[in-house]
């Protein structure tokens, strides 16, 4: 499968925090309509910190990849630097994405976003979790 | 690691047999066919003996086959040549919409020299209704352009009906037969068609090969311009190894058609049958019955096609996908939108194709291989954790 580099192929192989949160802070899902890769992310936060992250994703061997890539990149991290995970950063951490397969599946820090977002909003308005 | 190769529809082997066919003309017999002295003769001869075999594959006069640089050369030369030959008749184009590219993108070049195309529709099975056809043709239809059977989803098209409506009203009829011919009976006589398209690869012949029948008497505008090969049809000094390589594997898909079927379509009946029997929420697509015999395809709910493929791939198993991601070009199979299949449910496009290679235990490990590579996708997909919840809600 020469189309993926090593890197990719391990998180594809071996994702990394495959699963749900039960009991989540934060939950945020992105589609992305044209190719149709779909990714949510669960967050479980901690004095600021995430604490665990978990994902599921719809899509292709890339959108798995990136997924495994940003659960990692994201755990133990505060909310403020988790966001700014970049898709760009995501992709240099996966030594490289093939081109068309960037915007397409590259949706990853998206979703964790939307969670962290979500988590933040309910604590706000004071949500029902907390 | 037991190694299984099911994408014959991207392409099947090189036989043994026809590789020694082709070793003269890689070697010593390097001449070329136009030339007039013993070096060109013996070359000529090559490309005369496999146009009797092509010929003789598909019921046809030898001087009536054009050998092109590819299946999609011959598309593009049939559907491109023949309507431009045809104006006078004037300049409207039907093709159906689960056309290869290399159809479909030759009438998307004709529309912008001024013709008009039309689309038949297909039914979830992805067949030609022949009476939609009938519907279709104007008095100015110059060209109709259906193929035989779908390389993507199997299925095998009424194309002897479709030939006798054409013929009623005199209209030229091409049939790209390219995921047909070699494969299953292609006899132009009783396809009763005017032009058929075929590719080397497609039936354990060479890559880079491919040849158009024409009847004769049709007129065809060339699309190459130069030289007066191929009755200065196809223009260009002829791959005499390629071509002889043609010949002898039409041969033998004639000798062997039999014996090929016999063999693949018990094979196939099982993984149509046997899949969807161990996994859930997986569906055969094209037509249950009516399709190549060597061909089974597939969509597999709440997961996508590349991901699948990747994962057969490390164990040893090759297939194709029709899914978005798969495509170069991120979208969705045509073949797959035009059978009614939502954009979601193709992206779990799966598709294996089998050869006169693979055996009973291939089959075996496939069925054994596939059902935890669906379940591994599947407890990471979204998509599946929503429809398990929202099955045990309805409980």
């Amino acid at each position: 499968m020469p189309v993926y580099n090593e890197k990719v192929m391990d998180h594809f192989m071996n994702p990394r925090n495959v699963g749900e949160i039960a009991d989540a802070d934060g939950v945020g899902e992105v589609g992305n309509p044209v190719c149709g890769d779909m990714m949510t992310f669960y967050i479980k936060v901690k004095d600021d910190r995430l604490e665990d992250v978990k994902f599921k994703t719809f899509g292709c061997g890339a959108a798995i990849a990136v997924s495994s890539m940003v659960s990692e990149m994201a755990k133990g991290k505060t909310l403020e630097e988790a966001k700014k995970i970049t898709p760009r950063a995501v992709a240099d951490q996966l030594e490289g994405l093939p081109k068309q397969k960037f915007h397409c599946s590259n949706l990853g820090a998206q979703a964790l976003n939307k969670a962290i977002n979500n988590y933040q909003s309910q604590k706000k308005t004071g949500g029902k979790k907390k | 690691m037991r190694k299984v190769y099911l994408d014959n529809a991207s392409t099947t082997p090189l036989l043994p047999e026809v590789r020694e066919a082709m070793m003269p003309y890689l070697g010593d017999v390097f001449g070329n066919p136009s030339s007039l002295h013993d070096w060109g003769d013996g070359a000529r001869e090559a490309v005369e003996t496999a146009r009797a075999q092509v010929a003789g594959l598909i019921g046809a006069k030898p001087e009536e086959i054009i050998f092109t640089g590819s299946g999609t050369e011959a598309n593009n030369l049939a559907v491109k040549g023949l309507a431009l030959a045809q104006t006078a008749k004037g300049k409207h184009v039907v093709v159906s919409a689960i056309e290869h590219f290399s159809v479909l993108h030759s009438a998307r070049t004709l529309e912008k020299w001024g013709f008009e195309i039309s689309e038949v529709a297909v039914d979830k099975h992805g067949l030609v209704d022949p009476e939609e056809v009938r519907r279709i043709l104007r008095k100015d239809t110059a060209l109709v352009s259906i193929m035989q059977a779908n390389g993507e989803v199997g299925t095998i098209e009424p194309i002897a009906e479709i030939a006798r409506i054409t013929g009623e009203r005199e209209i030229p009829f091409h049939s790209d037969a390219i995921a047909a011919a070699g494969t299953i009976p292609s006899d132009v006589g009783e396809l009763g068609v005017d032009a058929l398209s075929l590719a080397g690869n497609q039936f354990y012949g060479p890559k880079g090969v491919g040849a158009l029948w024409v009847r004769k008497g049709l007129r065809l505008m060339p699309i190459l311009d130069g030289g007066i090969q191929e009755g200065g049809r196809r223009a260009g000094t002829e791959n005499v190894a390629a071509i002889a390589g043609l010949g002898k594997a039409a041969a033998l898909a004639k000798s062997d058609a039999v014996k090929r079927v016999n063999q693949l379509t018990p094979l196939r009946d099982r993984l149509l049958k046997e899949l969807p029997a161990k996994i859930e929420r997986v569906v055969v697509t094209g037509h249950p019955q009516n399709r190549l015999p060597g061909h089974a395809s597939f969509r597999v709910e709440f997961i996508e096609g590349e991901a699948m493929l990747m994962l057969l791939n490390s164990q040893g198993i090759a297939v194709s996908s029709g899914s978005a991601c798969t495509s170069r070009a991120l979208k969705a199979s045509h073949v797959l939108i035009a059978m009614g299949i939502s954009h979601e449910l193709a992206q779990g496009s799966i598709l294996f194709t089998l050869g006169i290679d693979n055996t009973a235990q291939d089959i075996d490990y496939v069925l054994e291989t596939m059902p935890p590579i669906v379940d591994r996708l599947r407890q990471m997909s979204p998509l599946y954790s929503k429809f398990t919840k929202a099955s045990k809600g309805g409980k």
